[in-house]
């Protein structure tokens, strides 16, 4: 994925099989020899990460069917059947419940990571669209698979956001009713949330590979925001470098993530789904899961079925916009003082927004909301345009070894012999 | 220094190699609840056994129920039918086995449905031998439900079963 | 860098103030008081189950609770598996033989009773919901997944420190917590179905356990709380069946994962020695 290969294989077999189809060298060029900016800090590991989780939820996933069963008057307790008589069923569905979770926890640092170091910017817009897309048909993904247990929770969350569709005038009831296959949510329902579950999540890997390609064509961004001028001294290759530090980063990641499977597996879910599906009774509160909050409170804070789906949908379209909406010469906020405040602001305004999500959408909850969704929009079709234009940014190093090396001078002979060195794996 | 540089590589060797294999411990240990999870089910396990009424099955019939999924044959074998099958050299037979090893009372015949050949159900009375005949690839089966033409390996597998009364059998 | 974290800081304050000050909102808002955190030997990482107390609170649910509410997904089975009440298995053979389980169709196509097996689950009191309605007004809530079916919020900012792994942290039991207090929480002896604990204090359940009502063998007092303690404790292994498998198993992949990530970060460290 970058530029011709230079892999030869050693066996006579690994030739005759390379020149037929060059996969080795491609598996090669993309994940050995590809040059990586030395200064990566360990922001840059979620995006291994993310690949990680989406193969644990694949795999996770792909064993729980072989004991679910899509049927209204057995999901729930097919379910319950996985946590209690399935060997090792509870294992597999705590950590594939828990798995979307952290799946959205890395994304939304990686996600975060881009806006702050400003990887969105040229060359990197397509690589930036494609991850917009990932997140969208995540969120898809995450809100067909909340349905499949058919709890409480599942019933009246699946009612909900289909009803959102009802919003659109003329057609809205007409595409509900297409969306429910019926008149409400019921069986039909969830056998196609069921098949779109299962098939989405290989929809996001195709798109994974594409993001991955165009990353390999642009090359990492790095926390100065510099491209890289000379190989040599300002990268090191994938392999042993950046495999080693993304998988210890995964290590970590995985302790995090047990965390939740082992000991307080049920914490970032709700209560109510642990009760069947009963059409006839809604919750008291009923609330999405934890990383919906914030798009959920944009949707409540605005006084207008149409306007407030409307408002929901724009918040994670205006993300595409984002390379052009940024005016700043600068990629990195490291170098942007003012931005830097608004970046934070902006985080802290994500963060509120996803806790009066999960509160009443009464009185002054509602007018907090408001506030943080005018912010939110103010930040991507007001502030980053024109803070480009008004801000005085910090001088940039002149290179990425300069950045992080103490003698730049003698850098280059060092990394090419680190790149001989013994290799682990 | 020559010291220094002989330490230093073996003690980045062996980091490696603990690294490496702790590793792959991991990826072992994570395989496992994966392939388990495909090994029946403690529910599935709990409901090995099924209870039997024989009293109605008249001489010469068969009477086929399921367990575990399977079709178990009782047979309620008649004089000639066990004549016949402890008659049978056990020379002749491609998987010897004497009658009496395959039945706890002789006129009552338990074996699984199933043919040793490759999992069909044989039919009862059919083949030169009187006892079953499978349909899929022709393997005979005698009164003692023992192979006796064909290509199917061995007899019809016995359950494991006891007579809980003279007309009531547990199977399993 | 430092600026930086220092202004995140202050915005991530500005945020939890919001967030404090709304809280405050609905607390007000909404009256019912929180049930206590109560001291049960299944919470924290290391946490199992007590198995006299499972023995206990079964007890109470077969004397009282099982008049109304059924427990459709546990088996007799279970009763003896690892992890549970621990009785035997001719104990539980002995115990389900106890109870009539309705089977068939027969030869004759009739559906007939016969007694229980290990293999079977635990017959409900009515035959479908409409039943129970019908004789009680309401449905009385399966007692399988209840534990986890029930809960309370504990509000900004204590909920966050329930997911965290610190002391104090890690509390799963709010469940429990709540069928503890809504035990204990008839405090109108004028009025049977009002409830401290229930939203809205208008409980279908009128008090349904009082001192002295179930005969324990094992010399444990024959109070109100006695029960409440132990039949809560039950529920939280019926929805949880495999509560001490999975902690235990936590234990070893932490333990492995600590070391896989000490290595890691050392080798990290040699192979980048040579980069900076």
């Amino acid at each position: 994925m970058s530029g011709p290969s230079t892999y030869v294989p050693k066996s006579a077999v690994g030739r005759w099989f390379e020149s037929r189809l060059p996969i080795m060298g491609l598996m090669h060029s993309s994940f050995v020899t590809y040059p990586t900016p030395r200064n990566l800090n360990y922001f840059w590991a979620f995006g291994g990460i993310l690949s990680l989780m989406l193969g644990v939820q694949i795999i996770t996933g792909i064993v729980l069917v072989m004991h679910y069963t899509p049927h209204v008057d057995f999901a729930f307790s097919s379910v319950e059947h996985i946590m209690r008589d399935v060997n090792w069923g509870w294992f597999l569905r705590y950590t594939h419940a828990n798995g979307a979770s952290m799946f959205f926890v890395a994304v939304y640092i990686h996600m975060l990571r881009g806006l702050y170091y400003g990887s969105y910017k040229a060359p990197r817009e397509v690589l930036w669209i494609l991850g917009v897309i990932i997140f969208l048909l995540m969120m898809a993904t995450a809100f067909m698979g909340y349905v499949l247990p058919w709890g409480q929770m599942s019933f009246w969350g699946a009612t909900v956001i289909t009803n959102l569709f009802s919003a659109i005038p003329v057609v809205g009831n007409a595409i509900t009713t297409w969306l429910w296959g019926g008149y409400s949510v019921d069986n039909p329902t969830l056998n196609r949330f069921f098949s779109l579950h299962y098939l989405l999540p290989f929809m996001i890997a195709g798109i994974v590979i594409l993001h991955i390609w165009a990353l390999h064509v642009a090359g990492q961004n790095n926390p100065t925001g510099v491209e890289v001028k000379n190989v040599k001294r300002d990268t090191v290759p994938f392999t042993p470098y950046a495999t080693i530090k993304d998988g210890f980063a995964m290590v970590v990641f995985l302790a995090f993530f047990s965390w939740f499977i082992f000991y307080v597996p049920n914490y970032l879910g709700h209560a109510d789904n642990y009760i069947p599906a009963n059409p006839l009774v809604t919750p008291s509160h009923i609330v999405p899961e934890w990383y919906f909050l914030p798009f959920y409170a944009i949707l409540r804070a605005i006084p207008d079925k149409l306007g407030g789906v409307i408002a929901m949908f724009s918040s994670i379209a205006v993300l595409a916009f984002l390379p052009w909406l940024d005016t700043s010469r600068v990629r990195s906020a490291n170098y942007r003082p003012v931005y830097q405040v608004f970046f934070w602001v902006f985080v802290a305004c994500g963060i509120g927004l996803g806790y009066l999500g999960a509160m009443p959408a009464e009185g002054g909850y509602v007018i907090a909301s408001r506030i943080l969704t005018i912010y939110y929009f103010a930040f991507f079709l007001i502030i980053m345009p024109l803070l480009g234009l008004f801000e005085t940014p910090k001088p940039l190093p002149a290179s990425i070894a300069d950045s992080v090396l103490p003698r730049g001078g003698s850098a280059g002979a060092v990394a090419a012999g680190a790149a001989s060195a013994p290799q682990t794996k | 220094m020559a010291e220094a540089t002989t330490v230093e590589p073996t003690r980045r060797d062996f980091l490696y190699i603990a690294t490496g294999a702790a590793a792959a411990v991991g990826a072992g240990a994570i395989a496992w609840p994966l392939i388990s999870q495909m090994n029946p089910d403690a529910s599935t396990l709990a409901l090995a056994s099924t209870e039997v009424d024989i009293s109605s099955l008249a001489e010469g019939g068969i009477m086929t129920v399921k367990w575990r999924g399977k079709p178990v044959f009782v047979r309620h074998r008649t004089a000639t039918e066990i004549k016949e099958a402890v008659a049978t050299p056990l020379a002749q037979l491609p998987d010897p086995q004497a009658d009496s090893a395959r039945v706890k009372k002789p006129e009552w015949l338990i074996v699984i449905g199933v043919c040793t050949h490759l999992g069909c159900v044989p039919l009862g009375h059919q083949g030169d031998y009187e006892g079953w005949f499978c349909p899929c690839h022709g393997s005979h089966y005698d009164t003692s439900g023992r192979i006796r033409k064909g290509p199917a390996p061995r007899n019809l597998d016995v359950p494991d079963y006891q007579f809980v009364t003279d007309t009531k059998v547990r199977i399993g | 860098m430092i600026r930086t974290t220092k202004l995140s800081l202050v915005s991530l304050g500005l945020a939890a103030l919001l967030a404090a000050g709304s809280a405050q909102a609905a607390e007000d808002a909404h009256s019912a008081p929180k049930p206590a955190r109560q001291a049960w030997t299944f919470a924290g990482p290391f946490g199992s189950f007590d198995q006299p107390q499972l023995q206990r609170g079964f007890q109470v649910y077969r004397e009282v609770c099982s008049n109304c509410h059924s427990l459709q997904r546990i088996a007799f089975r279970n009763l003896a598996e690892e992890g549970g009440p621990g009785f035997s298995e001719g104990q539980v053979k002995a115990l389900a033989a106890e109870y009539k389980v309705k089977d068939g169709p027969n030869d004759a196509g009739d559906m007939f009773e016969r007694p229980g097996r290990a293999s079977d689950r635990f017959p409900s009191p009515f035959a479908n919901e409409s039943a129970a309605r019908a004789a009680l007004g309401a449905v009385p809530p399966d007692f399988s997944v209840l534990a986890k079916a029930r809960g309370y919020s504990r509000g900004f900012p204590l909920f966050l420190l329930d997911g965290l792994p610190i002391p104090g942290g890690g509390y799963q039991e709010h469940g429990v917590d709540y069928i503890y207090a809504l035990l204990n929480g008839y405090s109108k002896d004028e009025d049977p179905n009002y409830n401290d604990y229930f939203p809205g204090h208008k409980i279908g359940m009128a008090k349904p356990i009082a001192d002295g009502a179930v005969d324990y063998t094992d010399g444990s007092p024959k109070t109100l709380q006695q029960y409440a303690r132990d039949v809560s404790a039950f529920m939280m292994w019926t929805a949880e069946p495999k509560l001490e498998e999975r902690k235990k198993t936590g234990f070893r992949v932490m333990a492995f994962l600590l070391v896989l990530a000490g290595l890691l970060y050392y080798t990290k460290k040699k192979v980048w020695a040579d980069a900076h």
